[in-house]
């Protein structure tokens, strides 16, 4: 077991490299650089020279190569340097915007839980009955709906039929978690319906494919409570996949919610990502990519050690 | 898999009439997936004929009836330019059919080919393949996307790259696995023995046999595509203005003018729903249907 977790969080290494060698290109193919969008603003003809000089400071008049490096050096050294636009340290540009993504991930998996289990155990037990049709339509209509979307909806329901808005500005929930919870509470019902989809078709099919084995079939066999059939013998085990989709959910919540974030004015990891990429700071988009890549990777690897952890049938090389 | 094969043997001998038995078969057995079918073939005839159907140019501006509500002139309503609803998403459906099975056909398509190459060459091809569709796969779908467009710019054929893109390593998981099984088949080796080369093995002898993960795969990435197509467009990333696209109505004047013409912000986003509900309940029985695990329960 050791030795597998240790070859599994070395391969994390060139897979991590991929991204950063991929993302540092991509962001250098991308037509204008930082430099010239600054100047624009400023006057039709800038100076060559202060364009020059700009970039000098940047260090981006240094070969490809050198810029990757020291990239790396720093990486290492887990320093991401200063934000090529507004001049601060990315840890700090960052830490405030993961913060919002991640309660608002924590908050959707709550909810997407909730619905998730219940429904989806009770579609697999009254299967091709009017309830199960019923649970796969609302779960279908989830997969098919725009988290935006709803969220549009949301706002517009809010304010025609209540007259209100939730507040536009973040307050951290340590501040005033009222406050807090009235602002995000929306887009987490929006982003956890669409996740809550996800997880009930998986909880249906692993209930069904559980609930066909032959131990199921001896526990109700020898009178067992069907309740106790259910919760210990049949959901403990479909609860292995359904855990993988959650948990690849959240990685992806943590910064894939840019469309949302959008509709309801958050300033999250979705909405630094565009920002940053249509500035061209390069270093702070590195930075989130190779952040966002991190945590789906690293939820890959815990997913995979939880398999082996709950299910002893599963035993590594 | 060896039974499978003769069953579509047999099929092929008794000829065209079973075809449309088969058909009839799925629609009485899954009439969820009927349903969902039929939707789709709607929005299809709906794209195609776009010009026909709507009732008004869907880039004509009518100043004068600006955000003017549902009525029986405008039976969706205009928008912020006078424009009409109705026509716009009309013409929107064929942005979005024309998104959809693009990206659909080409991720599926090209990812069906690199697993099943990975699949067939095994060892360090097999080890290499993966591990850069690793690197891909590490990047959620939306942010590899708008990285693409920010290169290659807005429009329609550039969107459809910037979806088609990583949608490629996702199917090239799904193929890969299905392609490890057949790969130890006898008439793998056989081909082998016989001199074949490796590409008219890999397309003439193993592509077609992961037929299924790759219909089902098609469907899947179809309601997907849409999707990703409204999130760009919805961004200003996607098709550009004065296009119709679903996305792109709900963009901006749509939030902004919620109270006055709620219209405006509430049917593109019924038709992206409506769309890819059709083509997941199709998909989702397809599954069923195709999934030769699920047959014999």
């Amino acid at each position: 077991m050791a030795k597998y977790i240790v070859k599994r969080l070395l391969l994390m290494i060139p897979t991590l490299l991929g991204v950063a060698v991929l993302i540092f290109f991509l962001m250098r193919v991308v037509p204008g650089d930082i430099v010239e969008l600054r100047f624009a603003g400023e006057s039709a003809f800038a100076q060559k020279e202060n364009l020059d000089k700009e970039r000098a400071r940047l260090g981006l008049d240094r070969p490809l190569w050198q810029q990757f490096l020291t990239w790396m050096l720093g990486i290492v050294r887990l320093d991401f340097g200063t934000s090529m636009w507004t001049g601060a340290p990315i840890i700090e540009e960052i830490k405030l915007r993961a913060t919002l993504s991640f309660q608002l991930a924590v908050m959707a998996t709550f909810i997407a839980v909730a619905l998730a289990i219940p429904l989806g155990v009770v579609a697999a037990l009254k299967q091709d009955t009017w309830v199960d049709y019923v649970v796969r339509i609302f779960s279908i209509a989830g997969l098919a709906t725009p988290s935006f979307w709803l969220g549009i909806v949301f706002i517009l329901m809010l304010l025609i039929v209540f007259k209100w808005l939730p507040p536009m500005v973040y307050t951290p929930f340590w501040i005033d978690p009222w406050q807090n919870m009235l602002q995000l509470i929306w887009p987490a019902l929006a982003v956890g319906y669409r996740y809550s989809a996800v997880a009930m078709r998986m909880t249906r099919s692993a209930m069904l494919e559980v609930l066909r084995e032959d131990y199921i079939r001896t526990a109700r066999a020898k009178g067992l409570w069907q309740k106790l059939i259910l919760s210990r013998h049949a959901l403990k085990n479909a609860m292995l996949p359904v855990l993988t989709v959650i948990a690849l959910e959240f990685a992806f919540l943590m910064g894939g919610l840019v469309v949302t974030e959008q509709v309801f004015n958050l300033n999250g990891l979705g909405m630094l990502f565009v920002e940053s990429v249509a500035r061209r700071d390069y270093t702070l988009t590195q930075a989130l990519v190779m952040l966002v890549a991190f945590v789906f990777i690293f939820v890959n690897f815990t997913v995979d050690l939880m398999y082996a952890w709950l299910d002893p049938r599963i035993r590594f090389r | 898999m060896a039974t499978r094969a003769t069953v579509a043997d047999a099929r092929d001998v008794s000829g065209r009439g079973s075809w449309l038995s088969e058909v009839g078969d799925f629609c009485r057995q899954r009439p969820l997936g009927a349903i969902g079918a039929v939707v789709v073939v709607i929005n299809i005839l709906v794209g195609l004929g776009a010009n026909v159907i709507a009732p008004y140019d869907p880039l004509a501006t009518d100043y004068g009836a600006m955000l003017s509500s549902p009525s029986a002139g405008h039976w969706l309503g205009t928008d912020a330019f006078g424009r009409d609803v109705l026509s716009r998403i009309i013409y929107g459906s064929r942005t979005a059919m024309l998104v959809g099975f693009a990206c659909a056909f080409f991720g599926a398509t090209v990812g069906a080919v690199i697993g099943v190459t990975s699949a067939y060459f095994a060892g360090r091809v097999d080890l290499l393949i993966q591990r850069v569709m690793d690197i891909f796969l590490a990047f959620p779908l939306i942010i590899l996307a708008l990285a693409v467009v920010s290169i290659l710019g807005t429009g329609i054929t550039n969107v459809i790259m910037a979806i088609t893109i990583p949608m490629i390593p996702r199917a090239a998981l799904v193929a890969r696995s299905s392609a490890l099984a057949i790969r130890e088949l006898p008439y793998v080796d056989a081909a082998r023995a016989a001199g074949f080369r490796h590409r008219r093995i890999i397309l003439r002898h193993m592509l077609p046999n992961v037929m299924a993960p790759y219909l089902i795969m098609l469907t899947a990435y179809l309601g997907q595509a849409i999707l990703l197509e409204a999130s760009l467009s919805f961004l200003g990333l996607g098709v550009s203005e004065p296009t119709a696209a679903w996305g792109l109505m709900l963009r901006g004047a749509a939030v902004q003018f919620a109270e006055a013409a709620p219209w405006m912000a509430i049917f593109p986003g019924l038709a992206i729903s409506l769309a890819v509900f059709a083509f997941n309940l199709f998909g989702d029985s397809l599954r069923d249907a195709l999934d030769p695990r699920l047959k014999t329960q």
